[in-house]
């Protein structure tokens, strides 16, 4: 968008990039550096733990590079022009995720836990399954805007999605958050990762029609727009449900994920600063409010205000009704004693948060062993990852498309700050999981296709026009320059 | 193994993560500079591959001297309405305006119809601008458009909120 406000100079802008060239050979060189990566990390692993490379060193980097491989492929053949960096940058983060995941698998701390199970396994097949949803959406999506006609539908399918962990018999209550469904025979899925994508079908569609109305029929009050009253209906549906949600489901991450991807919809939608302003005010009312009658939201106010505290409680046994939880403390503790260059991979002691350390807290094993260069180098890649997305949202003709690709990366945003700022106590702990690291199959598999979707915009805006055709009427008709 | 060992390998991860977001970092570079300078030799060269490639209109543009050449426009940027900023670059394709999910540039607009205008270039390489039958008609300029029209660098072309312009 630089130069476009600069018509005089040379330069050439590259936004909608027709005819840019495809890429898909720098993809492939990332990808093998991508894939590269994790198995320097799994043999350093370990090499520390046990002085010996890992029996599993081979199948796990070939599982790895066949996923990576395969995602290529698909790309490859049905969106020969999407973005380069995606595919390699969720790659590194799964691949990641998995060395964290089966490091916390070897701990014997954690072997002799009650829950105990192999995670890493489990978390390459449903890597597996992410990818294969991966190769499923732009397969089966050949135009992202073919989801515009789902917009209602999508509405419905998401508050079916939320409301689902509330039906009895299929809800299931793990540790205080009622986000899960039990398929018999399947397992439990968290039904709100998904709904996080099929929510932004729906805001996005919604928003490109409405939009005109929200921005400009507004009265100026205070240097801010306010919007009329019968404007507000949406964003106050939309506050509620997410009330709801905190209530029901004492989950403050997800309504805190989905109101804050409205409104910044909303914002991309209207550019009007005030619905950021709304959206702040109201979301902050409503934590206040919840948290002012839910013990479970108290709870995770009280660690986080002051874990030391929470951390004593919960060693000297305090029984007073409420869960008191040493994790806060311990994450807390695990970055600090990595410091700025960690301590290594395999060296660390993130195994003593127990319960959760490879899932909710997975962030604080990284920063103890890679310490704050090793944190900041994710959170990079995460930040690549939106950057691509916005990117992608830039690039999109079709208004529809460029919503989609904001509200995704956006969601995902939001995703990464809430539970970085979780874990490193920031603001309150919350239940989600750290995208592609963490370990949780719902979230990854929900991950891998919101990353097809976006390679799918992002194809659609890279995509060259057609070959031209001749044009038959400029052969027949004689036109007449002034 | 060796604590020294184990520190090589310890930093020695950590260089190797830097590198991937660093190489990441380059492969955008051009996004994250925003523009690409490109010589007035090397243009004119790919112009000519292209026009090799593509199509003889071009061809005999580019062989009609340098005066024509300057003022072929490259590239259509939308100057006003929700789309603002977005550029297309002109390669010789037809571009088509419209509602209909399938146009060259999607308008969000209810002023605009679904198949609304079409840009397209002539024998000579002259960019010609074309209401296909639209309900609120498109505007060169001031003037409502009855007939195929060329455009000149830089002339408004109007269509409901949106306004589009052809540029260097």
């Amino acid at each position: 968008m630089s130069s476009t406000s600069n018509p005089s100079t040379q330069h050439t802008s590259t936004i909608g990039a027709i005819g840019a060239p495809s890429r898909r050979n720098t993809e492939l060189a990332l990808l093998v550096f991508a894939v590269v990566i994790p198995v320097f990390a799994y043999a350093n692993v370990g090499l520390a733990l046990d002085d010996q490379v890992p029996a599993g060193l081979l199948s796990y980097g070939l599982g790895l590079g066949l996923m990576a491989g395969l995602g290529h492929l698909a790309v490859r053949k049905f969106a020969p022009y999407a973005d380069p960096l995606l595919l390699p940058l969720a790659t590194l983060l799964n691949g990641l995720g998995l060395v964290a995941i089966w490091r916390l698998d070897q701990s014997e701390r954690l072997q002799a836990s009650r829950t105990f199970v192999e995670a890493a396994p489990r978390q390459l097949m449903y890597s597996a399954i992410g990818v294969a949803f991966f190769v499923a959406v732009l397969f089966f999506l050949k135009d992202h805007r073919v989801l515009q006609r789902y917009t209602y539908i999508s509405m419905a399918g998401a508050l079916v999605l939320l409301l689902l962990p509330l039906v009895p018999g299929i809800g299931h209550n793990v540790f205080g958050a009622r986000i899960w469904i039990k398929i018999p025979g399947l397992g439990t899925l968290q039904p709100g990762e998904f709904a996080k994508i099929v929510l932004a079908v729906f805001f996005a569609g919604y928003l490109m029609v409405k939009r005109d109305a929200l921005a400009l029929a507004s009265r100026r009050f205070m240097g801010l727009y306010l919007p009329r009253g019968r404007d507000l209906g949406p964003i106050i549906v939309v506050w509620i449900i997410s009330i709801l949600i905190l209530v029901f489901e004492t989950d403050l991450g997800t309504s805190l994920l989905f109101f804050g991807m409205f409104v910044i919809m909303l914002y991309v939608a209207t550019e009007r600063t005030s619905w950021i302003v709304f959206g702040l005010l109201m979301s902050a009312a409503g934590a206040v409010g919840v948290a002012s009658f839910e013990p479970h939201i108290q709870t995770r106010v009280q660690a986080w205000l002051d874990p030391m505290r929470e951390f004593e409680l919960s060693r000297a046994g305090v029984q007073d009704g409420i869960v008191h939880s040493e994790q806060a403390m311990q994450a807390l503790w695990a970055f600090g004693s990595g410091g700025t260059l960690g301590s290594g991979w395999g060296q660390g002691h993130s195994d003593l948060i127990g319960f959760a350390a490879n899932s909710d807290f997975i962030l604080a094993t990284f920063g103890e062993e890679l310490g704050l260069a090793g944190v900041m180098a994710l959170l990079l890649l995460y930040a690549l990852i939106v950057e691509r997305g916005v990117r992608t949202a830039l690039a999109a003709r079709d208004p529809f498309g460029k919503l989609l690709a904001i509200g995704l990366s956006g969601a995902f945003a939001l995703q990464v700050f809430v539970v970085a700022g979780g874990v490193m106590g920031l603001i309150p702990l919350t239940g989600m999981t750290m995208p592609f690291l963490a370990y949780g199959g719902s979230s990854v598999i929900a991950n891998w296709a919101l990353i097809g979707i976006l390679l799918r915009i992002s194809d659609t805006a890279r995509r060259p026009a057609p070959a031209p055709v001749s044009n038959p009427d400029a052969e027949m008709t004689q036109v007449v320059r002034p | 193994m060796s604590e020294l060992t184990l520190t090589v390998m310890r930093l020695g991860f950590l260089a190797v993560l830097w590198l991937f977001v660093i190489v990441a970092v380059q492969v955008i570079r051009s996004d994250l500079f925003g523009t690409r300078v490109t010589q007035r030799g090397s243009r004119r060269e790919a112009g000519r591959q292209q026009a090799a490639r593509q199509a003889p209109p071009q061809q005999r543009q580019q062989s009609s001297g340098g005066r024509r050449g300057r003022n072929t426009p490259t590239k259509l940027v939308v100057t006003e309405g929700t789309l603002t900023g977005t550029t297309v670059a002109l390669q010789g394709q037809t571009i088509t305006l419209g509602r209909a999910h399938d146009s060259t540039i999607v308008l969000d607009d209810d002023y605009a119809s679904s198949r609304h205008a079409r840009i397209y270039p002539d024998r000579d390489g002259q960019w010609i601008v074309e209401d296909l039958g639209s309900t609120n008609g498109t505007y060169l300029d001031r003037t409502r458009l009855t007939t195929p029209t060329p455009i000149s660098l830089g002339a408004p072309i109007r269509i409901g909120k949106t306004v589009i312009e052809l540029r260097k």
